[in-house]
């Protein structure tokens, strides 16, 4: 009460001192509300990828030597493929697949740039993928590379917005194939690249159409996302032999998991977040000092008021406490005229950027900030009032 | 009787560089219960700083204080702020109300600061307003009443917490004499029901209100002297 007349009687310079604090907590509060979102995206994505899958490539993701590098290791090959399937006991299942563009035609209509996936009849339960209609095709099928296909929820909406796909037969790169199954839609891939726009079809046509020297992955799925290590192991034990790697030599290939999506991510948000918290840090810095600026000069402005109340008995810790009081209002002002510009703020990226809102905890941690910022700027000056010399301060004019 | 102020060669010694003043040289006195008591002298003669020391705002160089029993010579920075709490109404010259809050805060304050409830010190702070004749005026602020006004309240805020002396510095050093006069009125009037008033003048015609003199020249007690006897059951007779 006290503390809010004060403020009142210096509306236009509060709030001018409040500015950093506003844009400090504008900072935290849309910075934790966008990651908050990113996050939410990213385990929607990640998903697709399987925690407790494992992808045996020539390549590794996000992998710290040269491209050249991994350009130039052997291709992986049926036969290693044929060979970690025999040996690996840990594994739940295992298949190959292989991945190539192609145009897909139907009727007068065309699509460029599908992804064709060659594999086998285990894939649906290596990557656990969902079928919407129709089914997947069989081991006799895959073995004897038969001419048929399961489609993504994008080529389905292309061609077949209206009709039944199932039984038609569709070209790709100028190969009937006939439609057996719709998968079920996936979404897309940190909002960059749809996963539904991709053909699922047997390896050994596959190879008939596109060549056999095509790059080869060798998907494995562990027996649960607690045996993932342990088979990893496993896998890596059996490469090196069908590779020809001497025992303790370094693995000419990679094996691929969720993990190094994970890493990279929390490495990106990371540093996202250290920069975040420096802007924030840095104004509400900035902001502190030009709170006790202003509190440093309503303490001299005051002298008299604070001699008059001492004269009538405010105690030092009484006196302390209205100004430090003071401080934090203002402060909490400028936090509450943050969040005010915030909130809407993460409306709009929730509209038209990605999908969040702002946690309840993200309003509650600014305001504790505010208050804090309060604190450590109204402390000196208050504290300097509290100490004045009650005759002193009365004669002050 | 009952002695509420007693003190024993009271020095006050103000050190400036290498300048040495002192502005009390040694004050014994005691004042009683209900006494209406004037300090005079000429100015630099240490009146207000007698005061400040009476009204616990400054400590002392050496000597003794007693305020009601009180050793008020040993207190501490909160001891010193609850006694003036609780013991001491202050009137200036310069009435020292807070500018921005109306006659009823700024006499409710002194209570908020002995922790009372809020709806006791608005009645208390109410009855005080009226007791000077202001209840009228209650939502006013400073700026908006005259000179007078703003000392009553000032009276009003020293009588609130029912301290045991009121002490009073100029306090018409600031008003024309017929705003004076009533100020005076209401201090005798006051004094009548019972309170203890200390004032510092430079006027006569002011200090003849009161029932003792206690004349300082150069920081010491020229003299001191009972002008008048104690009046206040002349005025109830004639009141009866
Ligand atoms: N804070 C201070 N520092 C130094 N000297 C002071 C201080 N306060 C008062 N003095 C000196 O002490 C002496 C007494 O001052 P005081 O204010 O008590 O006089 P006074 O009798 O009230 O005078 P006046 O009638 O003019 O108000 C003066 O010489 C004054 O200059
Ligand atoms: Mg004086």
């Amino acid at each position: 009460m006290i503390s809010f007349n004060a403020i009142k009687a210096n509306k236009m310079r509060s709030i001018l001192a409040t500015l950093g604090i506003v844009i400090g907590i504008m900072a935290v509060t849309i910075l934790q509300t966008a990651i908050e979102g990113i996050n939410l995206a990213f385990e929607k994505s990640i998903a697709s990828v399987g925690a407790d899958v494992l992808y045996v490539q020539k390549f590794e993701w996000f992998g710290k030597e040269d491209w050249e590098v991994y350009r130039n290791r052997k291709d992986i090959t049926m036969k290693q493929y044929n060979y970690l399937a025999n040996n690996l006991q840990s594994a739940e299942s295992v298949c190959p697949s292989a991945g190539a563009g192609g145009t897909v035609t139907y009727g007068e209509y065309s699509s460029e740039n599908v992804m064709i996936l060659g594999t086998t009849e285990e894939y649906q339960r290596t990557l656990g993928v969902g079928i919407d209609e129709g089914r997947f095709f069989t081991k006799r099928e895959s073995d004897g590379g038969w001419p048929v296909c399961i489609i993504g929820m994008d080529v389905k909406e292309a061609f077949f917005a209206n009709v039944n796909p199932i039984g038609k037969t569709i070209k790709v790169n100028g190969y009937n194939l006939k439609v057996i199954g719709v998968n079920e839609k996936m979404g897309s891939m940190l909002g960059l690249f749809s996963l539904d726009n991709r053909i699922l079809m047997p390896l050994n046509k596959f190879f008939k159409m596109f060549g056999t020297r095509r790059q080869l992955t060798i998907n494995v799925k562990a027996a649960g996302v607690e045996g993932i290590e342990d088979t990893k192991e496993e896998v890596k034990s059996i490469m090196m032999r069908a590779r020809r790697i001497p025992v303790g030599g370094k693995p000419d290939f990679g094996i691929n998991q969720q993990e190094a999506f994970r890493q990279t991510y929390d490495q990106l948000t990371g540093l996202i977040k250290a920069i975040g918290t420096a802007i924030t840090l840095l104004s509400l810095i900035v902001g502190s000092i030009g709170i006790a600026n202003i509190m440093f000069v309503s303490v001299k402005e005051r002298t008299k008021e604070i001699g008059i109340r001492k004269a009538i008995g405010a105690k030092r810790s009484t006196i302390l406490v209205q100004f430090l009081l003071e401080a934090v209002s203002i402060c909490l002002l400028g936090g509450f005229i943050g969040l005010a510009i915030a909130f809407p703020i993460s409306l709009m990226i929730n509209a038209y950027l990605l999908p969040t809102a702002m946690p309840m905890w993200v309003v509650a941690l600014a305001l504790v900030i505010s208050a804090i910022a309060g604190i450590v700027s109204g402390f000196f000056p208050a504290f300097q009032a509290s100490k004045l010399n009650p005759v002193d301060a009365l004669r002050y004019e | 009787m009952q002695e509420i102020i007693k003190t024993d060669n009271l020095v006050k010694l103000y050190v400036m560089g290498v300048e040495e003043l002192y502005a009390l040289k040694g004050i014994t006195m005691s004042i009683t219960k209900n006494e209406y008591v004037a300090i005079m002298g000429p100015s630099g003669s240490g009146k207000s700083t007698l005061m400040n020391i009476i009204g616990c705002l400054d400590v002392p160089t050496s000597g003794y204080y007693e305020l009601n029993g009180n050793n008020v010579s040993e207190m501490d920075d909160n001891e010193l702020a609850a006694i003036r709490n609780r013991e001491i109404g202050f009137v200036f010259q310069t009435f020292n109300l807070l500018p921005r809050s109306n006659a009823l805060h700024n006499v409710e304050l002194p209570l908020i600061y002995s922790g009372m409830s809020r709806h006791e010190r608005l009645e208390l702070a109410e009855q005080a307003l009226d007791q000077v004749g202001l209840k009228d005026r209650m939502l006013h602020k400073p700026n908006e009443l005259s000179g007078g006004q703003r000392q009553r309240v000032a009276i009003a805020r020293a009588l609130v917490n029912k301290p045991s002396i009121i002490l009073a510095d100029e306090p018409t050093g600031n008003l024309d004499s017929r705003t004076g006069d009533e100020i005076m009125q209401l201090f005798d009037e006051l004094h009548s029901k019972g309170n203890t008033i200390i004032l510092v003048t430079h006027e006569d015609f002011i200090a003849e209100h009161a029932e003792r003199v206690i004349r300082l020249k150069d920081g010491m007690i020229e003299f001191d002297k009972v002008v008048r006897p104690p009046k206040n059951i002349i005025i109830n007779e004639i009141q009866a």
